[in-house]
């Protein structure tokens, strides 16, 4: 009988990233709706350190599974170690983060299990033993309330959305012998931004711009750094290769929940509008009174965003200040 | 090079998608479909492989009578053959069986490599890649945005959050792809001419081999039970204010004190 919640962390290079105390928040209120038990698995290589602060999160016990061969993420070695962990637990529910790992982490242990997986989900139910997962389809511009039939349900949870509470327990930590099984990738390199810039999915605040920056990007990086956020773009402005395709918000690129969303000289676009419709607050900036962005946003201004941006970012700064 | 591209058939992401009365599934009727741009980007790869080291392009889709329309598109961009699973015993699989259809479809198929979109942009499963490439117990890359074949293996170029990640894993793998891999090309009318006469064979579930009950509606282990709109925000508050700088104060304010989020 499948029994229990675990929760699939993620740290990188020994710290957790945010979604891991959300997908544990989560899982524990999912667990106490349940009554059962959380169980929180860390995976990667010098790890150990880490089952402390998890527990402060709702764990009732810690899986560490460490080993060099987990030091970077790669699809198979983390399947196999992770299936093998978790055979003799045989959760009824599986959480993990829905990032760029835990989609291809759950899309592939969930195959695994013949598991049925409700991927992304922004809001999680249960009702008299029963979960209902609500996942954004067509990039936001419908919602479904899915079921899942048989165990474990594997849900991936959208970073960014669920609430991250503490719980302090003292947790049973176990760290079992790692199976790697046969792993065939590996990773030969890797080219990640320093500077300490916020990333896209994990940002409170986004400031994206469209069409109407003509480019010129410089007036909503300032405001970004002033409100400790992150830059976005629409896809045209990418398609003019003003920026990154990993800046593309949208349909077709990246779907972003921030408490606070400022497009700048973007129309909107049905497929841009499906990527950030779950932000919490919308604020549109826009020459043309007409565009169809104000119709989605909570507040309006028509105006030029190279008068009104960078004096909100003097705002900001004095308020802040 | 043997290569398998896994494509779908979806609603453009210019339409407007409106739920059918059923309220668990979609109009389908005034809907423009299109390949699924993820898949576009894989069939453009596919062929750009096959360009430098020989070989053929392989398209395989499930869906139905209709997907066919898209076979024959990545056919017309230069793929040689198609495979399209069309049974009514397949409709209304969720993304692990759609898996299982493809996986089974692949089996009886010379490869060494298969690429397909990350996700298809309809229901946003990012799920199809991965779990054919378990079925068929070979290695995975998803997110990728360039790709080098080497001698017997791919070395990808996979983007996180944050930065990318190069991956090597040996041949026969599976890639999914992401923006910035390639710009498809556009179907030639020589070539979509010429997709008319390339093979397409249809297969279906018995021949695959599948037992019906893992498959379609029957197979779903994710129940649709209610589909709906997205919540609606209140009407736009517009700040219409004398100057620039008065607009940003009396937006700054509303973001400080009413709404707290600076």
């Amino acid at each position: 009988m499948a029994n229990g919640v675990v929760a699939i962390t993620e740290q990188r290079d020994g710290a957790f990233r945010k979604v891991s105390y959300e997908v544990v928040s989560e899982g524990r209120r999912i667990a106490d709706a349940l009554s059962c038990n959380l169980t929180a698995v860390v995976v990667g290589s010098g790890v150990e350190a880490l089952a402390g602060e998890i527990q402060a999160f709702g764990a009732d016990a810690v899986l560490v599974l460490d080993d060099p061969g987990l030091a970077d993420y790669r699809t198979d070695a983390y399947a196999n170690g992770v299936a093998a962990a978790l055979a003799p637990h045989a959760p009824a529910v599986v959480v993990i983060g829905a990032t760029a790992q835990g989609k291809d982490l759950a899309a592939r242990l969930a195959a695994r299990w013949d598991a049925g997986l409700a991927m992304d989900c922004t809001a999680v139910a249960v009702q008299g033993g029963a979960i209902t997962c609500t996942r954004p389809m067509f990039g936001g511009k419908i919602f479904a309330d899915v079921t899942i039939k048989g165990a474990p349900q594997v849900i991936a949870l959208r970073p960014n959305v669920m609430p991250i509470q503490r719980v302090a327990r003292s947790a049973v930590v176990e760290t079992p012998p790692v199976q790697l099984g046969s792993v065939k990738t590996t990773v030969v390199e890797k080219q990640m931004d320093t500077g300490g810039k916020v990333e896209l999915t994990e940002a409170e605040v986004i400031v994206s711009g469209g069409r109407g920056t003509g480019g010129n990007f410089g007036p909503l990086e300032e405001l970004a750094a002033a409100l400790g956020g992150a830059v976005g773009a629409s896809r045209s402005a990418v398609d003019e290769g003003w920026r990154k395709h990993s800046d593309q918000v949208g349909q077709t690129g990246r779907v972003v929940s921030p408490a606070l969303y400022i497009a700048c000289g973007i129309s909107g676009a049905i497929q841009h509008l499906a990527g950030m419709s779950t932000s919490k607050v919308i604020v549109a900036i826009n020459k043309d009174a007409e565009a169809p962005i104000f119709a989605k946003a909570d507040v309006g201004i028509v105006g030029d965003i190279f008068q009104v941006v960078p004096e909100i970012s003097a705002a900001v700064r004095k308020i802040k200040s | 090079m043997d290569i398998v591209v896994l494509v779908k058939q979806v609603p453009d992401t210019e339409s407007l998608v409106q739920i059918a009365g059923d309220g668990v599934s979609i109009k389908k009727e005034e809907i423009k479909w299109v390949m699924n741009p993820y898949d576009e980007l894989a069939v453009e790869e596919a062929l750009r492989i096959r360009e430098a080291k020989g070989g053929s392009v392989t398209v395989v889709s499930v869906g139905p009578q209709k997907a066919q329309e898209t076979i024959r598109t990545a056919l017309a961009m230069g793929a040689d053959k198609g495979l399209h699973v069309h049974d009514p015993l397949a409709e209304g699989s969720d993304a692990l069986a759609t898996a299982k259809l493809l996986a089974a479809a692949v089996k009886g198929l010379a490869f060494d490599l298969i690429i397909c979109g990350q996700r298809g942009v309809d229901e946003d499963n990012y799920q199809v890649g991965a779990a054919v490439a378990e079925f068929l117990n070979i290695p995975q890359i998803s997110l990728v945005n360039k790709a080098e074949v080497l001698d017997g293996r791919i070395r990808c170029h996979r983007v996180v959050e944050g930065g990318t990640v190069v991956v090597e894993a040996p041949l026969p793998a599976l890639f999914t792809t992401q923006r910035g891999l390639n710009e498809p090309r556009y179907a030639s009318l020589p070539g979509i001419m010429k997709a008319k006469k390339k093979p397409l064979e249809v297969k279906t579930v018995a021949e695959l081999g599948l037992d019906p009950a893992a498959v379609g509606a029957a197979g779903r282990k994710v129940l649709i039970q209610a589909l709906r709109l997205p919540p609606e925000r209140k009407a736009v508050r517009m700040i219409r204010a004398e100057t620039p700088a008065a607009t940003a104060a009396e937006l700054v304010r509303i973001l400080h004190t009413e709404a707290k989020l600076i």
